[in-house]
């Protein structure tokens, strides 16, 4: 087995991503047309018909199949798949695709994640009852569960989480294509309408329609489309227990995010994330979430969090900027799309095109995504050419 | 055979309404009041509570019957008792039995259960009688109803109670009454129902039964004449095994199932019972419970009965119902039950349009049936869990799991497990959450991780306020309905701060 098996197989030379929101007057082949058309420009494809030759695709809210995808692109007479995996949708996705690339399967393949959630009529997401057991089936319940254990065990209260959400909406501001383009307060954050305790409305991401594009190629074709092209230096989606029933959950960290960070680490050579990582997109579906993944990825010690976040290690002029277009928090959180999405950012990010969230000279940057109730992680590691 | 009362236990909601907001004043602490099932409760969920509380100590595999007694059966077409069967994890050929349709089925059950032991047919036999009556908002039949549930193990050995002797009359007549698809109890004129219906008929009850019980003593009691025990004036009853209200003495217990105030002192004036006498009908505090009442004030009478002591009790509907019963040595011997007294101190005063929207009096904007609801076949599939509340124990490493599940979470090991009943045990708080966006009507809903020796269950948390929620909180399990998507009720178990 070689751990290092992808590492620098695969490029990316094109990405695209519609503007998330409400996008009442679009359906979601809209959304797919402009993020991949976005995509093809940025690759220099004049001709996807001919130049794309298989497609990704991942939606949780469709149930249209890979259909959908291939019939607003026109892209027919290809392989195209449909990935499935909750919040994880959009990494495991670009997962697949670049699995493709490394195996010699495919030369090209175009990635599309996407979701129309706000077609439904409902704020937030839906309400499940077609069961008894394991009610409430809210998301925002499940990923509150660590709550009064990690506040108990390391001291840190809704004040912490109140400054994760400041920092992502201000970070949501400087993205054009973000949902949330408002600055808000501690006291904002502390004083909203109550979600699941500790959440208040502020602490949960905004769910909106959305969707994001890449372009993928053999690192060897790469220089045909962009010269400064984007290296995958690992990808890996691990499952998970359900840790509502797994016997010796601690409720203090979300366990495939352990898992998935070791196996990624080793795959892109980085030892020491902290400093090797210049900017990371991490799952904020809750200001919670954010938390304990900057420890449950390794950049801090188990229960710092706190200490990290008042001295503003994660802003965009800290040491490692996290969710540097506003995250799930602010940008939006259309499923499907958001894994997707963050690649978008960490390409921009690397290739200096991020505009005033523009983190200085990024060599290397994570994505991050955390699906079900957790029970999915996945993690992608770009680098500079 | 001498048969009789094993063991008893009673179900009472916590949330009480006063009667006073009932009536559409203020609600004043400290006034009277009803118990009223919540949302997540009604007579199936009332009677497995009942029934567990009864069974707290008991064999469950010594059962050979259940018999269930209801005016609000969940389904018209659907036996309840089967479903608690279930619930309490009762042996599968249990004698299971529905009895409905009359005030009078909560003592018709316990007659049916004390013939079939003393006939041999069966030795223990659970009864359950369990309502929860609506009247019309604003009505005085809502202000008069309570909800609650009783459980009587019945049986002919270890007996805390003797059967004595049992007497009931069937009478036709149009006073109380609920129509099919009604959901509203009605009643005729007030004057009507009191001077033909209830107080005479406990006191042509109570005179059948002590005819029965005087006969052998060469007692003459003519049928049809109420006056011969109003007064208590006819000697020839003396001897009635005791349980003559006319004649009693310090040792008598009175509990009489009249549906008010009023006909309660009207019965028992008829009878000739003396005020001390009387066991406390709970007006103002439970609220009359249907054909739940009578078997509830049995076991309040049980709850303080010295051995010696004899209970006459007496219930109405559609004729009337009579019993009496000895205390025996071993009354003082059963370890404490979760009885009247034990839930009557337990109340959460509730507001009313927290009660109007917990027993759905308030229009919805869409209608519970307007969805197909919970798949029968997944329902089917998962009765041992959902119902039972059973967890597996993996047989190679001797972890428990929640729910039930082909390979072992902990060593792997494949179809090696065995079914363990986790309902009775008692669980502990691991992590939670109050979750405000989940519909309900009263949010936020408390959820948490429960860990019941080793197995971790996701589960609703009742009967606490927010400070109350602490890791390593001991919890124990209630059954209850989740929600009545589909227009069914579909039940499952949500935890509570044990011992409370």
């Amino acid at each position: 087995m070689k751990k290092d098996a992808l590492r620098d197989k695969v490029a990316v030379v094109g990405v695209g991503c519609c503007r998330f929101g409400e996008n009442w007057g679009q359906s979601a082949a809209d959304m797919i047309v402009d993020a991949a058309y976005e995509a093809y420009a940025d690759a220099g494809i004049e001709s996807p018909q001919r130049q794309v030759d298989a497609v990704f695709t991942g939606s949780i809210y469709s149930n249209k199949g890979p259909h959908e995808c291939s019939d607003a692109l026109k892209l027919f007479g290809k392989p195209v798949t449909m990935v499935s995996n909750y919040c994880a949708t959009g990494t495991d996705a670009f997962r697949c695709a670049a699995l493709s690339i490394a195996a010699g399967l495919h030369d090209t393949v175009l990635v599309v994640g996407y979701d129309k959630p706000k077609d439904r009529g409902v704020a937030g997401p839906s309400v499940m009852m077609d069961r008894v057991r394991d009610l409430p089936q809210t998301p925002a319940g499940w990923f509150a569960l660590c709550a009064s254990t990690y506040f108990e065990k390391f001291g840190a209260g809704r004040e912490d989480l109140a400054k994760i959400a400041v920092k992502n909406h201000h970070n949501g501001t400087l993205a054009p294509n973000s949902f949330l383009k408002r600055e808000i307060s501690i006291a904002d954050a502390l004083n909203a309408r109550m979600i699941s305790w500790p959440f208040g409305l502020y602490d949960c991401a905004a769910q909106t329609d959305g969707a994001a594009a890449a372009i993928l190629t053999r690192s060897d074709l790469a220089p045909q489309f962009r010269d400064d092209f984007v290296l995958l230096k690992g990808a890996v989606v691990i499952a998970g227990p359900n840790p509502q029933k797994d016997p010796g959950n601690d409720f203090l960290s979300w366990k495939p995010t352990g898992w998935a960070a070791k196996e990624v680490y080793e795959q892109a050579g980085i030892s020491d994330p902290m400093r090797q990582i210049d900017v990371a997109q991490l799952h904020d579906c809750f200001t919670l979430t954010e938390l304990l993944s900057y420890e449950d990825l390794g950049f801090i010690e188990k229960g710092a969090a706190k200490e990290h976040i008042a001295a503003g290690s994660f802003e965009l002029k800290g040491d490692l900027p996290v969710n540097t277009d506003g995250g799930l928090k602010a940008f939006g959180h259309p499923t499907g799309a958001t894994g997707v999405r963050m690649i978008y950012e960490n390409v921009l990010q690397l290739q200096g095109r991020a505009g005033a969230r523009q983190v200085p000279a990024a060599e290397f940057a994570l994505s991050h995504n955390i699906g079900g109730h957790p029970t999915a992680c996945g993690i992608a590691i770009l680098g500079r050419r | 055979m001498a048969v009789g009362i094993v063991s008893y236990g009673a179900y009472v909601p916590r949330a009480r309404v006063g009667l006073a907001a009932l009536a559409g004043g203020a609600r004043r602490e400290g006034g009277p009041e009803r118990a009223v099932a919540w949302h997540d409760e009604d007579c199936v969920t009332m009677a497995v509570a009942a029934g567990g509380n009864c069974l707290r100590g008991f064999d469950r595999e010594s059962l050979d019957g259940l018999f269930f007694a209801s005016t609000t059966h969940p389904y018209q077409e659907k036996q309840s008792a089967a479903l608690i069967a279930a619930a309490l994890d009762l042996r599968r050929d249990v004698r299971t039995l529905d009895v409905s349709g009359t005030l009078r089925a909560g003592c018709d059950a316990l007659r049916a259960a004390l013939d079939a032991v003393a006939a041999g047919t069966a030795r223990r036999v659970l009864v359950v009688a369990s309502d929860c009556r609506l009247g019309a908002p604003g009505s005085a039949l809502e202000r008069n109803f309570g909800d609650g549930a009783a459980a009587l193990l019945v049986g002919g050995e270890n007996t805390v109670a003797e059967l004595r002797g049992h007497y009931a009359f069937a009478d036709e007549i149009v006073n109380v009454w609920r129509g099919g698809g009604e959901r509203f109890v009605h009643a005729w004129e007030e004057r009507f129902v009191l001077q033909e219906g209830t107080a005479p008929g406990i006191a042509e009850a109570v005179r059948g039964l002590l005819q029965k019980l005087g006969a052998g003593q060469g007692a003459q009691v003519r049928a049809g004449s109420a006056q011969g025990v109003a007064g208590g004036a006819d000697p020839a009853q003396g001897d009635a095994g005791g349980f003559d209200p006319a004649q009693s003495d310090a040792a008598l217990r009175v509990a009489l199932a009249a549906p008010d105030a009023r006909s309660h002192a009207q019965a028992a004036r008829k009878l000739g019972a003396a005020a001390e006498s009387l066991v406390d009908p709970l007006f103002g505090r439970l609220g009359n419970a249907g054909a739940a009442f009578a078997p509830l004030l049995l076991v309040s009478a049980l709850e303080r009965a010295a051995p010696g002591e004899r209970i006459l009790l007496a219930g109405y509907g559609d004729g009337g119902c009579a019993m009496g019963f000895e205390v025996t040595e071993l009354a003082a011997k059963l370890e404490a039950r979760r009885g009247v007294d034990w839930h009557l101190e337990r109340r959460r005063a509730a507001d009313y349009q927290r009660y109007r929207r917990a027993r759905e009096l308030e229009i919805p904007e869409y209608e519970a049936g307007a969805s197909p609801g919970l798949s029968a076949t997944v329902h089917f599939r998962e009765r041992d869990s959902d119902i039972g509340f059973k967890a597996q124990k993996c047989r190679a490493c001797g972890a428990l799991q929640f729910p039930p599940q082909r390979v072992c979470e902990s060593c792997f090991a494949k179809d090696d497990f065995e079914l363990r009943r986790i309902s009775d045990r008692t669980g502990r708080l691991v992590t939670w959450t109050l979750d405000y966006f989940y519909p309900t009507p009263e949010p936020p809903t408390a959820v948490g991780v429960v860990d019941i020796e080793g197995a971790r269950v996701h589960m609703q948390l009742v009967n606490l306020a927010a400070e109350d929620l602490r890791s390593g909180l001991p919890l124990d399990f209630h059954f209850r309905c989740m929600h009545r998507v589909g227009g069914r009720p579909n039940y499952y178990w949500k935890a509570a701060p044990a011992g409370e």
